[in-house]
């Protein structure tokens, strides 16, 4: 059992643009009424947006021991067929816009209907295996994170403990649910009684910012572009007297923008708190307390409450010293189960033992709060999501193989690199595509060789100058 | 150019779209006008005239023809 709604009864769960409402015993009821359609345990796919229908199945698979594989509901086909081939799940929870070949509608509700695939129940699932998220952004390879029952919990209750959600809450949606910080956000506030309005519309359309006032919204999340973007708009001259609080993750926030936000809640009785997390860790490791927001700018603070944090250096020594960078490890119970990549591996039980090593290089100061100062590992966060750079430079080789090209670049800048300069437009378009980011945070660049190592080994040191 | 010219190219140019296609555009219905590109269409838009879009604005500014109407305040003759 992950939820007890039946504590919050009649109190609005759910609030979309139109109006329309759930409250915790009509959302404990329409789960318990899909899940009887659906059968009991089995995978199946959910395509996500921000409305009654998608959180509905969502929070009612979970209750009824249905593992959803959260994807978008604007996923691009080719992907989406993939995964679909590849996993095998006995249904799919989609908008009625969304037709699926082979597929059968056997139950409808709230926009959204219930397919039965033509695989029944053939793909085996762990028994503690709760949800699958794909790592963000994911790019062509159709893997997912395995999140247990245990880990959701665990997580949820540090979430509610740090923030100190309760029932008065009223967050606004601002990420996808798919997305496993937009999917924290609703986990913990359902955890507590909380409404939540539930919106399509982004922060630079003005449908958005009538209901935040027209529903008095307390709170929001956003990753590093989301403050980029309010900066530029001016919001920080915008009066909402219902906001309480602003969180921050997916990436790190340049550290005047976040000085720039947190001397603006100071003054106008809110809070900015940045955080840290990963799909790995279920969503959340750590978080920058209120208190210390100012005097720890550019910090994401320490772990959340039930984590730790240890650095390892080259050797795998923890380092003890502060000020020295090392390797991020994390423990915790939020620590996922593994990956996927394979409808057997469904069946596989816990692989980490509650370690992530998070591939993050980081730094301890003498308070022990913690500072992100690279990453070990070939990827960017774009606009909030992680692209691997290995994978887009494979998928780029597969899709042009005409000459040679390679990726690199910083967080919201991605370079694309080809001896072809022709075809330079078509790759650009070709990731946008893919990975639906937009494409302005594509750049590209016509080189007459890839700089490459005496053993073939493309060297992305020589690229940096070019984009750092 | 004239402003209207200005005025489709930087649609055009933040948007990536071809110029014949920019009239119909609305936000949220072509694949590069979301939140990111429309950040870029407002940048765009501010250097194209050399104004200063307020908030209330940007966030108005859902369609072609809404940014029009919207660029008229900055006494940008369209």
């Amino acid at each position: 059992m992950m939820w007890s709604f039946d504590r919050f009864g009649e109190s609005i769960a759910l609030r979309d643009e139109a109006g329309q409402t759930l409250s915790y015993r009509q959302l404990k009821a329409e789960g318990e009424a899909l899940c009887a359609a659906a059968g009991g345990r089995c995978l199946v796919f959910g395509l996500c947006q921000n409305t009654l229908g998608s959180v509905m199945g969502y929070a009612g698979f979970l209750e009824g021991g249905i593992v959803p594989a959260l994807l978008s509901a604007g996923i691009d086909r080719q992907l989406f067929d993939s995964l679909y081939q590849k996993y095998r799940p006995a249904y799919l929870w989609a908008p009625e816009a969304f037709d699926w070949e082979g597929c059968r509608c056997v139950y409808e509700r709230l926009g959204y209907r219930l397919l039965q695939t033509p695989f029944g129940r053939e793909t085996r699932l762990f028994d503690g295996l709760a949800l699958l998220l794909t790592t963000s952004g994911s790019t062509g390879s159709p893997k997912f994170v395995r999140q247990s029952y245990a880990n959701i919990r665990a997580n949820t209750d540090s979430i509610v403990e740090y923030l100190q959600l309760d029932a008065t809450e009223r967050p606004i949606t601002t990420l996808p649910m798919n997305y496993t910080y937009g999917l924290s956000i609703l986990n913990s506030h359902l955890d507590v009684g909380a409404t939540i309005l539930l919106t399509e519309k982004g922060i630079a359309q003005r449908e958005f910012w009538q209901f935040f006032r027209a529903e008095g919204a307390t709170s929001f999340g956003g990753v590093p572009y989301t403050y980029e973007m309010l900066d530029r708009m001016r919001f920080l001259r915008m009066d909402l007297p219902s906001l309480r609080t602003m969180t921050q993750a997916g990436g790190k926030l340049l550290p005047q923008l976040h000085q720039k936000f947190v001397e603006w809640c100071r003054e106008n009785g809110k809070r900015f708190i940045v955080m840290y997390g990963q799909c790995e860790a279920t969503a959340r490791m750590a978080y920058l307390p209120w208190e210390k927001s100012l005097e720890k700018v550019g910090s994401m603070g320490i772990a959340i409450p039930g984590g730790r944090f240890e650095l390892i250096d080259v050797n795998g020594d923890v380092i003890t010293e502060t000020g020295v960078t090392g390797e991020l490890r994390y423990y915790g119970q939020n620590v996922t189960l593994g990956y996927a990549e394979c409808a057997a591996d469904l069946q596989k039980g816990d692989e980490r033992g509650g370690v992530l090593e998070t591939g993050d290089m980081a730094q301890r100061d003498e308070d022990g709060y913690f500072q992100i100062v690279g990453r070990k590992k070939r990827f960017l966060k774009m606009y909030g999501n992680r692209v691997n750079l290995d994978e887009t430079e494979r998928m780029l080789k597969a899709a042009f193989p005409d000459g040679e090209c390679a990726c690199a670049g910083r967080d919201d800048h991605l370079m694309i690199f080809s001896t072809e300069e022709s075809q330079l437009p078509q790759m650009r378009a070709f990731l946008s595509e893919k990975t639906g980011i937009n494409a302005s945070g594509f750049h590209t660049m016509h080189l007459e060789t890839i700089p490459k190592s005496d053993s073939g080994k493309t060297l992305y040191r020589e690229l940096e100058k070019y984009h750092v | 150019m004239n402003n209207l010219e200005k005025y489709i190219n930087a649609f055009a140019e933040s948007l990536e779209v071809a110029p014949d296609q920019v009239p119909a555009l609305k936000y949220g219905e072509s694949d590069q006008w979301d939140s990111v590109g429309h950040m870029s269409l407002i940048a765009a838009l501010e250097d194209a005239f050399d104004i200063m879009i307020d908030m209330d604005d940007i966030i108005d500014l859902s369609s072609f023809e809404k940014g029009k109407e919207i660029l008229g305040k900055y006494d940008v003759e369209l």
